[in-house]
Order: structure tokens, then C-alpha cells, then sequence
């Protein structure tokens, strides 16, 4: 077997457990929620409306982008209740995705609860008030059997519908089956995508199908589908026992939580953190594909408890700086600042700089004569602009605009890894790259000079959490690697995941990395 | 036994019934006929009080209605109407024993009941597992009939029960529902458009037209005639119907 489907299939359990333990708490409170919302809306018309259209508009955020919304929703109402109440909870993982799976799970059962309870003829419900039953028993003996065939179909619709996009759970922090897609959309590793896919879709299909039963089940008048009902619930409880059961194998000690950011040398990064910790005998979870400043909050908030980032970013991102004193002066700067403010520890840098560059290809550089931005600013309205998805919206690129007056003719938004291969393919003319990419050697790019330092440097440095600041066991575990990690090494690492043939996972190359530190010692 | 005072109803400024006053004696097989729209449905169902009256009472003598939860008051009294309203996902038996299991009884005496029951409105005890679906229109609605028997009603109410059926099913089931009347003391009020059903079945008829009662009477009496134009109206085809029934006959 393919080397990389073992590594992929390795870290299946883990995430098959979390998706199934996401998505079916997501569906089961949103069933726990509905149902009730539904006979309301059944018995009182006003209610019905507002009810269903509440529901539709919810449908229309984009899922990604509900997810999104409640990290920063919850990381308010956190706040609220530690002054009110002195209690905090985390804002990311898993009750931000839970909570945006059952907003969208409400809509097909709201809609065919409400259909199912409208539907039933008008006869039957005479009929139910005629031998006298109360409204309750209305609802118990005729309206909600009746119902339930229909009422199941919005349950397979909510269950496949969520099962699907509890893939997106990935960039908030929660592991889900999501990991495979995402890493393997920013890797180029179509086989960890692929994993990801099938084991996603092939769980929607199996709730599926086992929901199905239990809906002819009761469509069965008379308790004749009994049968088929309760084997489809049993189907679905052993298959739901059997994803969960690997979670609660390894649940003792307190485990690590490693943050990534959504890029190769993250993941590579957040592994080699991972592995020497393991081999510290420490429990770790990751939390990979985080956004850049979620990354950092957090951390901050003891969400994760270590990750790496950058000094530039966190210069001008976190503490809002435009000026650049050099690079010892933004690492102390950062260190009395961040673990001022936010009780963050700036462990100390790994030796590298992945710094914000802007890249052409050598030979268009050429052609041009570009050899800095001064000589870009110039040329600049007639090129097409390629950027990472958060470039042009962070500061570097307003003091970049500043210094030189760069104005391109187009700007494009990519992924990391489509940003090259538009560049290549001749989409764009410039981009963002990232210092340390390997893909700058091995596509034969140019990085262009900085004379007017307007961007600030970007030493990859090691923070950890307030709670785990003094936790010797982490320490120990990761100083050696400060100072340990050069570009070079960096760069050849990013390049062993990155590049078409050959690929390493991410695992492998933190492997590597590590092995080459320990020869250097 | 059953006592209207100045029962009033009206939808959306709409009267319906106007100030009815009214006694049914126990025991006794009432029919309303009227044009529709003339508060007949209505008037019958101010008795188990599905439709509640803007003004004036309907006491039932032996119930106290006072205080009583309107659900409880439908289990002492049978309903039977047009579309039947069997519970399409309960069998023969667990419809009939729907309002004894209401009642709390348990299970071996539901079952006992539902197995009268069925011999007594002429069914066979193999129907008891089948479905509504199952059924034909007669049978439907002789389990309708059963099931507003079960609780041992002493006043049943029929809002057209046999108008879906067609006309040799309809008259063996209402010489069957007759016979079920006197057998068990009933008092019966049947809402029906066909007057010709009314007089074979009914031992006193009420005549609506508004919201009120513009006839009442023995069958026999308002064949005779009345005085209103539109009670005669009503009868005309009736009496026509029945004098060419005996000319026929008799040629």
C-alpha cells in the first residue's frame, strides 16, 4: 500500500470518532430543538412563518461562513460570562461547530415536521377530537405517527446535509474528517484529500441508509414495520458505538492541544512539536488549518497550548505596529508585550524567517528589468497580482502600498498552493510568497528586495499558552529545538511536502527535520 | 335529555344559529334536515361541544356539564361522521378500542369490547388486524360506528355518516344502525340531507333554515304537510318518490 494512505488511514480513527461524535450530537440537539419548535408552529399559524423563514435564512450563510461566525460570537459571550460569572469556556473546536451544524440541520426538520403535522387530513384530526383525546394525546397517538414518515425524511436529509459539512468544523479547531481535505487541499496530497472524501461520503450514505429503515419502518401502519424500525435504530447505534469507542481508549492525562496554521510548513511544524512530545510520553491533540489570528486568540485563550508564528505577523497583526526597528527589537518588543498582555510566552525563534515576499517568475523578472519593488511600482499597473487569501487584507500590504506606491492592474485570491500554479500556468504575474517556501528554488522564482524595509522580519518563533507557561515537561520538549532550524532546512522540509513527485506527508518530513537537528547537535 | 337555551353561533358576523331552543328526549332517533348552510352540522355539534355556542347553553341531563373538560364530555358521548376519520395507521381493533384506552381501561377488557363490538355492527373477528386501507366504504364506516360505541355512549351523534356510500350499502347500514338504536336504548341525533332517509329512520325531524328550526315533527306529520313553503318544498320529492313507489308497485 501507498505510503501515504497508511500515514493517512493511521489518523482515520481519530477523526472518523470526532466527526460522528460532531455530527450526531449536531443532529440529535437539532432534532431535541426542532421537533417542539415544529408543533408549536403546527398549532399557532403567527408562529409558522417567522419559524420556517428564520430557518431558510440560516440555510443561506454560507456554511463555511456560519462556522466561522461563531468563534468570534462565542469568544464575546465568553467574555461576558467571565466578568459576570467568572466562567470561561473555549470559543473553538468543538461548541462553535456544534452549534453552527444544529442552526443548519433545523431546516429540513423544521420544514417537514411542520409539512408532516399540516398534512395529515382533516378527517383523522376530527376524528381524534370526536373519542375525545386531550390536545397531548392528539399529538401522541395520531398527529406524531402519522407525521413520522415524513418527519424521518427531514431527518436523512439533516443527517446527510450535516455529515457533510461537518467537514468545515477543520479551520475552527475541531478535528473532524475536514483534516484530511483541508491538509491535503494545502499539500497538493490528493490521497489524504481522496481519504477524506470517501470516508465522509461513506458515512452520510450509511446514516443514510440506516434512517431509511427506520422511516419504512414506520411507515409500516398497524406496527408492522416494527422490525425494520428497530433495526435501523440498532444499526445506528452500534455504528455510532463502534466510530466514538477509539476516543475513550486513550483518555488519561491531560493531553497537548498543537495548533497549525493552514500551510505546509505549519503542519510540518505542529507534527515535529507533536512527535517530540510523544516521545515524552505526552497525549496530543492537533487542531490544524487554523486562521492566522484565530491561531494566535487561540493561544491566547488556552484553546490550543503551543503552535508557531511569526514576529512580523505578530507585530503588525497582533499588536497593530507600522514601524519595524529591526529584528531583535520586535522579538524583545514581542516577548515583555505579548506575555504582558496576554500572559503568552515567546518561547524564542526556531532560527528561520518565512517572510512576506513578493515573488515573479526569474526570467519575467528579467524581461522586465525587475530586480526590487522600486522597479515593480513602475511596471506595476499592467501586472496581475496573486495573493494568499488573507494577504491583502493585513497590514504588511497597506505599508507595502505605502512605501512604494504599488498599484497592480488585477489583484486574484488563491490558496497557498494555487497561488504558484497560477503563477506558473501564467495566471498572474506576481505573488505573495512565503521566504521560506521551497517551491522559490524549485520553480526558479525570484524573491524581489525590500530596500525601503517595509515589511517587518518574520522569524518563526515557538509561543505557548498562559496555563502551560510553566510546564516543564513542554519546555523541555521543544527548547532544543530554538536556534536548531535554518532555512535551508526549512525550505528542503516544505519542499518534501509540497513538490509533485515524492511527496512526504508532513509527519515524514517533521522526521526529517528532526533527525537533521539532532545531526547538527 | 338533551336541552338547547337559546343556543346562538355565529362566523365572521355571520349567523349560523339563531337563539335555537330545543329538548331531545332520551331515547329518541332525531334527524336535522335543511338546505346546507342552514346550521344543521353546527347544532350537532354544540352537543359534544366540538363548536362552542356565542350565547345560550346545551345542558345533557345525567352529565354535569358544568366544569367539565370538553374531551371528557366527547368520551361519553358517540360521534360518527361522512369521512369516517378512521386513524389510518391503527388497526380495526386498536380504532374501536381507541376511547376505552383513553379511559384507562386494560388491555384484555379493550379486547373483549372490540370483539363485541365487531359482531355488533356485523363484522367479522379476522377484521380486527386489518387497516382502514384495507376496507371497503361500508365497512369503514361500521367500524366508525363501533368505535363511537366503544365507551358505552348513551347519546351517539351522526353527521351524515352513510352520505359517502353507495345507495345498497347505505340502506342495509342504516336498517342495521336503526336496529342498533333500539337494541341499546340510544338517543340518537343524525344530521342528513336526504329526507327520505330521515323518515324511514328517524322518529321525530327538525327542519332548519337560518339558524333556526322552522319544523318539528313526527316524519309521518310533515309528510302531511306545513305550513311553510320550504319545509313542503323539502318533503315534495319525498312524497313524490313514495307515490310512484306504490303505483309502481301496485301496476
Amino acid at each position: 500500500m501507498d505510503e501515504r494512505l497508511i500515514e493517512a488511514l493511521r489518523l482515520l480513527p481519530d477523526r472518523l470518532a470526532w466527526h460522528v461524535v460532531l455530527s450526531g450530537s449536531a443532529l440529535l440537539l437539532a432534532c431535541v430543538i426542532s421537533l417542539p419548535l415544529a408543533v408549536l408552529a403546527h398549532r399557532h399559524r403567527s408562529l409558522r412563518w417567522p419559524l420556517l423563514g428564520l430557518a431558510g435564512l440560516v440555510q443561506t450563510i454560507p456554511s463555511l461562513a456560519l462556522l466561522a461566525l461563531f468563534y468570534p460570537l462565542l469568544l464575546g459571550l465568553s467574555a461576558l460570562t467571565k466578568t459576570a460569572f467568572g466562567l470561561t469556556f473555549s470559543a473553538l473546536g468543538f461548541l462553535p461547530s456544534l452549534l453552527a451544524l444544529t442552526l443548519y440541520a433545523m431546516l429540513p426538520l423544521l420544514r417537514n415536521a411542520v409539512a408532516a403535522l399540516q398534512g395529515i387530513e382533516p378527517a383523522v384530526i376530527e376524528a381524534a377530537r370526536g373519542v375525545g383525546m386531550t390536545q397531548g394525546q392528539r399529538l401522541r397517538i395520531v398527529e406524531l405517527p402519522l407525521a413520522a414518515p415524513v418527519i424521518m425524511a427531514g431527518v436523512r436529509t439533516a443527517s446527510v446535509w450535516t455529515i457533510g459539512a461537518a467537514t468545515l468544523a477543520t479551520p475552527i479547531g475541531q478535528t473532524s474528517l475536514g483534516d484530511y481535505i483541508f491538509s491535503g487541499l494545502q499539500t497538493e496530497n490528493w490521497i489524504d484529500v481522496l481519504v477524506g472524501v470517501a470516508a465522509s461520503a461513506l458515512l452520510a450514505m450509511t446514516a443514510d441508509q440506516l434512517l431509511a429503515l427506520v422511516e419504512r419502518g414506520l411507515s409500516a401502519h398497524g406496527g408492522r414495520g416494527r422490525g425494520r424500525t428497530r433495526a435501523g435504530l440498532i444499526g445506528l447505534i452500534i455504528l455510532a458505538a463502534a466510530a466514538v469507542s477509539p476516543l475513550f481508549v486513550s483518555v488519561a492525562g491531560s493531553r497537548y492541544v498543537i495548533g497549525a496554521k493552514n500551510f505546509s510548513e505549519q503542519y510540518i511544524l505542529a507534527e515535529l512539536t507533536a512527535q517530540r512530545l510523544e516521545r515524552a510520553h505526552a497525549q496530543v491533540t492537533r487542531r490544524l488549518n487554523l486562521g492566522s489570528t484565530v491561531a494566535y486568540r487561540a493561544v491566547a485563550s488556552g484553546d490550543i497550548d503551543v503552535y508557531v508564528d511569526y514576529s512580523g505577523t505578530l507585530w503588525t497583526n497582533v499588536l497593530g505596529r507600522t514601524d519595524n526597528p529591526g529584528r531583535e527589537a520586535i522579538l524583545t518588543g514581542l516577548t515583555t508585550e505579548l506575555r504582558r498582555r496576554d500572559g503568552v510566552t515567546v518561547l524564542g525563534s526556531l532560527g528561520f524567517e518565512n517572510a512576506y515576499a513578493l515573488a515573479m517568475k526569474r526570467d519575467t523578472a528579467a524581461k522586465l528589468g525587475i530586480r526590487s519593488m522600486i522597479d515593480l511600482t513602475l511596471v506595476a499597473p499592467s501586472l496581475r497580482f496573486g495573493a494568499d487569501l488573507e494577504f491583502t487584507s493585513r497590514p504588511e500590504w497597506a505599508s507595502l502600498q505605502q512605501a512604494y506606491g504599488l498599484n497592480f492592474g488585477e489583484t486574484r485570491q488563491y490558496q497557498p498552493t494555487f497561488m504558484y500554479r497560477a503563477l506558473e500556468g501564467g495566471d498572474v504575474d506576481v505573488i505573495s510568497a512565503f521566504s521560506s517556501d521551497g517551491r522559490i528554488a524549485a520553480d526558479n522564482l525570484m524573491v524581489l528586495a525590500d530596500p525601503r524595509a517595509a515589511l517587518p522580519p518574520y522569524d518563526a518563533v515557538i509561543l505557548i499558552s498562559p496555563q502551560r507557561a510553566g510546564d516543564t515537561r513542554l519546555i523541555s520538549a521543544l527548547r532544543p529545538l530554538l536556534g536548531k532550524i535554518d532555512a535551508d532546512a526549512m525550505r528542503r522540509a516544505n519542499y518534501a511536502v509540497d513538490r509533485d513527485g515524492d511527496k512526504q506527508s508532513p509527519a515524514q518530513a517533521a522526521q526529517a527535520l528532526d533527525g537533521a537537528i539532532g545531526m547538527r547537535k | 335529555m338533551i336541552e338547547f337555551k337559546g343556543v346562538s353561533k355565529a362566523y365572521g358576523g355571520q349567523r349560523v344559529l339563531r337563539d335555537v331552543n330545543l329538548t331531545i328526549a332520551a331515547g329518541a332517533f332525531t334527524a336535522l334536515i335543511g338546505g346546507s348552510g342552514a346550521g344543521k352540522t353546527t347544532l350537532l355539534k354544540t352537543i359534544n361541544a366540538l363548536i362552542a355556542p356565542d350565547a345560550g347553553q346545551v345542558a345533557i341531563k345525567g352529565v354535569p356539564r358544568e366544569g367539565m373538560e370538553p374531551h371528557t364530555l366527547r368520551r361519553s358521548i358517540g360521534y360518527v361522521f361522512q369521512d369516517v376519520g378512521l386513524f389510518p395507521h391503527m388497526t380495526v381493533a386498536q380504532n374501536i378500542g381507541v376511547t376505552p384506552r383513553l379511559q384507562g381501561f386494560d388491555g384484555d377488557e379493550i379486547d373483549q369490547r372490540v370483539a363485541s363490538l365487531l359482531k355488533l355492527v356485523g363484522l367479522s373477528p379476522e377484521m380486527a388486524d386489518r387497516l382502514p386501507s384495507e376496507l371497503s366504504g361500508g365497512q369503514r364506516q361500521r367500524v366508525g360506528v363501533a368505535r363511537a360505541l366503544a365507551a358505552a355512549p348513551r347519546i351517539m351523534l351522526m353527521d351524515e355518516p352513510f352520505g359517502a356510500l353507495d345507495p345498497v350499502t347505505r340502506g342495509q347500514l342504516a336498517d342495521d344502525y336503526h336496529k342498533l338504536h333500539r337494541r341499546l336504548g340510544l338517543t340518537t341525533v343524525m344530521v342528513t340531507h336526504d329526507v327520505t332517509e330521515a323518515v324511514l329512520l328517524a322518529d321525530r325531524i327538525l327542519v332548519l333554515a337560518d339558524g333556526a328550526v322552522i319544523a318539528d315533527g313526527t316524519p309521518a306529520a310533515l309528510l302531511r304537510g306545513h305550513t311553510d313553503k320550504r319545509v313542503n318544498a323539502l318533503f315534495d320529492a319525498t312524497r313524490r318518490q313514495a307515490k310512484r313507489m306504490r303505483e309502481a308497485a301496485g301496476g
